[in-house]
């Protein structure tokens, strides 16, 4: 046996849509192996029907995100020795979505919730006005800086709590990307995104539980962004601002 | 939740924090006394401090309380408005028709 390899591993997929059941794989063990490893040799070699998403493997697109052994986590980043649990692997698809086929999920209501809670950034200027400059030690500019990495995995969304029991809710990576833009001085949409976010199934809905910022590989807190938002929805609610 | 119950719910807790300690040192000094039944009633009845006090506890609590059972109820049951609405106010009225009722019962029988 070559030193870098190391006893096969136990691999159970999930296979089917919303209704189906894990599948038994064994597949050989590597040093410096990612979970994301496993499935695509799993998919290349044992079962070319088996269907997930992967892009850039390095951490940047945020499309491999599954459930692995009941957590959810980024496989191109996650390595088997760190995440093996007597021996055996079982991955599935990412909670709080619903199955397409195998390791693959319908992400549309996770975007579409970004949309809802105004994620997209709304000019101010056209491209005649000169940039504005912005200090990277204005507070508004730091507390934007502390959310803005967010790759979309919706590793946050399939570990929270409230989503889960709450389909109206925004959720984690929605509500944190609204709190970056709120705190972008150039946008012009703020009236309409803290509206958003202050309606039933926006940022008071979360419990926060914390699961977001516990699981996020970017190592954001959302929850803390959540805690924000409440605030500036409370206080420009309490300034007759926003409508109930 | 909207923010318009967020508030609600934020501010009756504010306002039930010292209400509760205010009630929680009643109870205690007054089994710590010996206090009896007619001791207390003797105290309580036509006091406009203790009607407040408790008139204001019991709206606070039921309107707190209503908003809980709301969310629980979306949350637990999947229910939307307006169901949820309507049952969550059944209970909170429920709820100050019962403190009212004691309030009445030591301040004014």
């Amino acid at each position: 046996m070559p030193d870098h390899e190391q006893p096969a591993l136990s691999v159970s997929i999930w296979r089917g849509g919303q209704v189906g059941g894990f599948e038994e794989f064994s597949v050989p063990g590597r040093s410096n192996q990612t979970v994301l490893d496993v499935v695509t040799y799993v998919q290349r070699n044992l079962d070319p029907t088996l269907s997930y998403r992967f892009a850039c493997r390095v951490g940047m697109c945020g499309s491999c995100a599954m459930t692995v052994n009941g957590r959810p986590r980024w496989t191109c980043r996650t390595h088997v020795s760190k995440v093996l649990h007597q021996g055996k692997l079982e991955i599935a698809p990412l909670s709080n979505l619903r199955v397409i086929k195998d390791l693959a999920t319908d992400m549309l209501p996770f975007f579409n919730k970004w949309q809802n809670a105004k994620g997209a950034f709304e000019p101010s200027k056209t491209r005649q006005d000169p940039i504005e400059p912005i200090r990277p030690d204005e507070p508004r500019r730091v507390a934007a800086d502390a959310g803005i990495e967010c790759i979309n995995c919706g590793v946050c969304y399939a570990a929270c709590d409230t989503v889960r029991w709450n389909e109206d809710y925004l959720g984690p990576a929605a509500l944190n990307r609204a709190w970056t833009l709120a705190n972008d001085q150039r946008d012009a949409g703020q009236a309409s995104r803290l509206q958003a976010i202050a309606s039933g199934g926006g940022c008071h809905a979360c419990h926060s539980h914390q699961s977001c910022q516990e699981f996020c590989p970017q190592t954001l807190n959302p929850t803390a962004s959540i805690a924000s938002l409440k605030r500036l929805a409370a206080k420009a609610y309490l300034r007759g601002e926003l409508e109930s | 939740m909207s923010v318009k119950l967020y508030i609600w719910q934020r501010g009756t807790a504010a306002l039930m924090v010292p209400l509760v300690a205010i009630h929680l040192a009643v109870m205690f000094y007054a089994t710590r006394q010996g206090l009896s039944a007619a001791d207390i009633l003797g105290r309580t009845r036509g006091s406009l401090v203790w009607v407040s006090f408790y008139g204001a506890f019991v709206i606070a609590a039921a309107i707190h309380a209503a908003i809980g059972v709301r969310t629980i109820l979306v949350e637990w049951l999947s229910l939307r408005d307006p169901t949820v609405r309507i049952l969550s106010s059944i209970f909170g009225v429920v709820l100050l028709a019962l403190g009212a009722r004691a309030v009445f019962a030591v301040v004014f029988a």
